[in-house]
């Protein structure tokens, strides 16, 4: 009847991202496997063999005896006190720098209220404050925590302090940004509501903004927690109180049957902070 | 000879939930039936039973005389491919383009190994253009699908059964999510595709009205049982209200069975 | 599930007993207590001397500290070292988030409920006992490799490593592909079980086999996400990549290590300045890469 055109899959518009993206990704394979000198042929080796073969039959039977698990009780306690006090640290630092990196508190302010006073000095100083916080939790953030370890055991000096000062700002970084994200993300249609029963601002706070912020605050923050107590194990490695020590010693002597013992006390504190969250996220 | 033959299918759940409760239905090849009645009364369930995904819990299901409810594997898949299904929503997977999911189709005619060479670079795109063409909205053949509207989607659906070429069709309240001028639309189509290619269409239908508009036979479920199975001019207003009964008139609860969960926060 | 034939009528709703409100309040306040005394017991623990930290005499020696920090040292050598150092980092993150995100692929289908426990949909209703408990076992034993992988933290990895493999990136690369693929494994999982039954239950309903209905039903479900998460990760793991250096395996790590130890502050401080870049640069790459994939 009339001519057909049929539309043709190559020429359908597609985006030329695909064509950027691969080469790029390529050359960073090629280059990363050379650079961080991959090789698992490794594993193949004699050395390479004999020393997994070492290690695995070195962990077997864990060292399960009174006098280390007595040794061991003091710094794994010590592991979870700096993960309960980092936290707290980071909490207390994270909350307010968070709320001042949110755009809708710094800058426009909730509920419209930016358009009643904006004067332009304001809004300037606005955005200075909510920059002015993001960069800093940025810079909280990037540095990693065991490099905060290492300076604050320099400054403070060795023992549990350092782990908690060095958890507290690295992790207020993080839960700095994750917080100004969830408040954000506040509908404010809630508030608005309130605000037209004439509730005052502390009311429509604790009724409109709080209830909505506070589940996936203390999720957030919960698994924070859970990662510090990992995190803080480590710690120890510089110096900074906690298992880390324990598992350093333990590897440089080769007592690989020690290390399976440290794993299991570690496994057994993570899953119980695991519990623990649980039980509190099922109150809220 | 039939092509469907349903004999005292019971369909339960967990023991507990009697979904079906002995249907007996028969069908003639190249009919076209509608069923209606209120949510929950076990439409859905037949369905799913009908188009061979769920087996009854017991009760005798023949298609072309014979016996299916036992049938898996490679031959159950045969069957499958030989009835087509509308689903009243997400049909289709939202991120394929529009021809992958009208190809997908002809699944059960290709070989794995072709299947998934076609996601990279389709092929038949004629077919599936013509079969977009018959349903009106062929100029999309290449978006994504999740860009189409809900009306747009049903008829990219009903194109995809027209490349599976079943020699049956069910829909499954196909126009439930569509607004009312676009559900006629649909429903029309159906038919014509029914009327032209003689395949047998078996529609669930939400609206009364356009059951009887448009269908000569007419089966009421209510309870997981048929109360009535008539010419749609024997249907009488009292016979109606004894089906929806007890339910509100337009009930607008859907027969979704999946929850969509929330996407965690770590994004 | 499809409805049951419905209740016509509707039971009556009693109101809440006040017995029961009572009773959880009671062991909410419990809760709430132990909280306090965790949070008090802790802080005994850490020794925490604020005063140390805000004393004059402390706050002095920090800024001392800090100062001797400045300035950086941007000498031909110790920029040449940076720059191969941030090169290292990224490599070693790099590698080895690709590690973890093939073993966690690899891993998933095994260790999420719905595909290997019940099959896809109905297929595999679990009728016997038998067939169930024998599903259960892979099932189980995926979750526990996973769960044993991302339990032990990246350090610890990394000195085992070290001493498999010997001092170098590669030991770095295997610490986090190893970790993070415990940790991706984890969250695949979640993203799999999670994922839309109903195309997948219309597919089934053409006739598509077990494989066809993975590539067109779920991939394209799941793929997205899985890259999303592995982008993040990655993220997170160029931090770690940097600290690994710590124990020997390379990177930005290893020349802050030596810089601490050598009491070299002003080196120091242009390595912490090639880590928060590096790390800046990632954060954005990362989340542009994850917002064109969504």
């Amino acid at each position: 009847m009339n001519s057909r055109v049929l539309p043709s899959y190559s020429k359908a518009a597609k985006s030329a991202f695909p064509y950027l993206f691969t080469p790029l990704f390529l050359i960073a394979f090629v280059d990363s496997w050379r650079r961080a000198e991959v090789n698992p042929l490794l594993f193949l080796e004699a050395e390479g063999r004999n020393n997994l073969w070492k290690f695995l039959t070195g962990m077997f039977p864990p060292d399960l005896s009174a006098n280390f698990l007595g040794l061991m009780f003091r710094p794994a306690m010590e592991t979870i006190q700096i993960s309960v006090m980092g936290t707290l640290i980071a909490i207390v630092i994270g909350f307010p720098l968070g709320m001042l990196g949110t755009r809708t508190f710094s800058v426009s302010g909730v509920l419209n209220e930016a358009d009643n006073l904006g004067s332009p000095t304001r809004r300037v100083w606005g955005y200075l404050v909510y920059f002015g916080a993001r960069a800093v939790l940025s810079l909280f953030r990037s540095i990693p925590e065991f490099v905060w370890a290492f300076m604050f055991v320099r400054a403070v000096g060795l023992g549990p302090f350092p782990g908690v000062l060095a958890i507290g700002v690295a992790y207020g970084g993080m839960l700095g940004k994750v917080y100004s994200e969830i408040f954000e993300a506040v509908n404010d249609r809630p508030l608005e509501a309130l605000q037209s029963t004439g509730a005052n601002r502390l009311q429509i706070f604790f009724y409109g903004w709080l209830p909505q912020v506070l589940p996936n605050f203390i999720s957030y923050t919960l698994y924070r927690w859970e990662c510090a107590v990992r995190a803080s194990a480590v710690l120890g490695l510089v110096g900074a109180g906690g298992l880390g020590q324990q598992i350093e010693i333990s590897m440089r002597m080769f007592n690989f049957h020690e290390i399976l013992t440290l794993l299991g006390i570690l496994f057994i504190m993570v899953a119980t902070v695991d519990y623990i969250s649980a039980k509190i996220r099922a109150v809220l | 000879m039939e092509q469907y033959r349903l004999e005292k299918i019971v369909k339960s759940f967990d023991r507990h939930q009697l979904a079906v409760g002995g249907i007996d239905l028969a069908v003639q090849r190249g009919e076209r039936i509608a069923l209606i009645g209120p949510s929950g009364a076990g439409k859905t369930t037949l369905f799913r039973i009908l188009n061979l995904t769920l087996r009854p819990t017991s009760g005798r299901l023949s298609i072309d005389g014979s016996r299916v409810e036992h049938l898996h594997g490679k031959k159950l898949r045969e069957m499958r491919q030989k009835i087509g299904t509308v689903y009243q929503q997400h049909n289709l997977v939202p991120r394929l383009k529009v021809i992958h999911n009208v190809l997908s189709g002809r699944l059960g005619n290709w070989s794995t190994l072709r299947s998934v060479v076609s996601l990279v670079r389709p092929r038949d795109i004629e077919l599936a253009y013509d079969a977009l063409k018959r349903v009106g909205i062929e100029e999309k053949i290449f978006a994504r699908t999740d860009e189409l509207s809900g009306g747009q989607q049903q008829r990219v659906a009903i194109a995809r059964v027209l490349l599976q070429d079943p020699e049956v069709i069910l829909a499954d309240e196909p126009v439930s999510s569509v607004d009312r001028s676009l559900a006629s639309t649909i429903v029309k189509l159906l038919i014509d595709i029914s009327k032209q290619t003689g395949k047998t269409l078996m529609v669930n239908l939400h609206s009364v009205e356009l059951a009887l508009s448009y269908f000569s036979r007419v089966v009421g479920v209510k309870h997981g049982t048929t109360v009535f199975d008539l010419s749609s001019d024997e249907v009488s207003d009292e016979l109606l209200e004894g089906l929806y009964s007890g339910h509100l008139p337009e009930n607008e609860q859907d027969v979704s069975f999946d929850e969509q969960p929330g996407t965690p926060f770590l994004q | 599930m499809n409805g049951s034939p419905a209740e016509t009528k509707p039971k009556a709703v009693p109101w809440p007993v006040q017995e029961e409100a009572s009773h959880n309040g009671l062991a909410n306040y419990g809760l709430f207590a132990a909280l306090i005394a965790l949070l008090l017991w802790s802080y005994h623990g850490s020794e925490i001397r604020l005063s140390d930290l805000f004393s004059r005499e402390g706050g002095a020696q920090i800024l001392a500290y800090v100062k001797g920090l400045f300035p950086p040292d941007f000498s031909a050598n110790v920029i040449r070292e940076a720059v191969r150092g941030t090169l290292e980092t990224f490599a070693i993150s790099f590698m080895g988030t690709l590690i973890a995100a093939t073993i966690a692929f690899a891993m998933v289908f095994f260790a999420s409920r719905n595909l290997i426990y019940s099959g896809l949909l109905y297929e595999l209703e679990p009728k016997h006992g038998w067939s169930r408990a024998l599903r259960m076992v892979p099932y189980l034993l995926a979750k526990g490799l996973l769960n044993f992988l991302r339990t032990v933290p990246e350090m610890l990895w990394a000195l085992i490593f070290v001493f498999i493999v010997g001092l170098g990136p590669f030991a770095g690369v295997l610490a986090l592909g190893v970790h993070t693929g415990g940790v991706l494994g984890k969250l695949f999982g979640e993203v799999l079980e999670d994922v839309n039954q109903e195309p997948i239950e219309s597919l089934q309903s053409t006739g598509a086999n077990r494989l066809q209905i993975l590539f067109y039903g779920i991939l394209p479900q799941v793929l997205p996400q899985f890259i999303s998460y592995t982008l993040y990760r990655w993220e997170v793991n160029i931090r770690v990549a940097a600290v690994l250096g710590f124990v020997g395996a390379g990177g930005l790590g290893q020349r802050i290590y030596i810089a601490i130890s050598l009491f070299l502050g002003n080196q120091l401080l242009t390595y912490l300045i090639f880590i928060y870049a590096l790390v800046t640069v990632a954060d954005y790459l990362s989340a542009y890469l994850r917002r064109r994939v969504t």
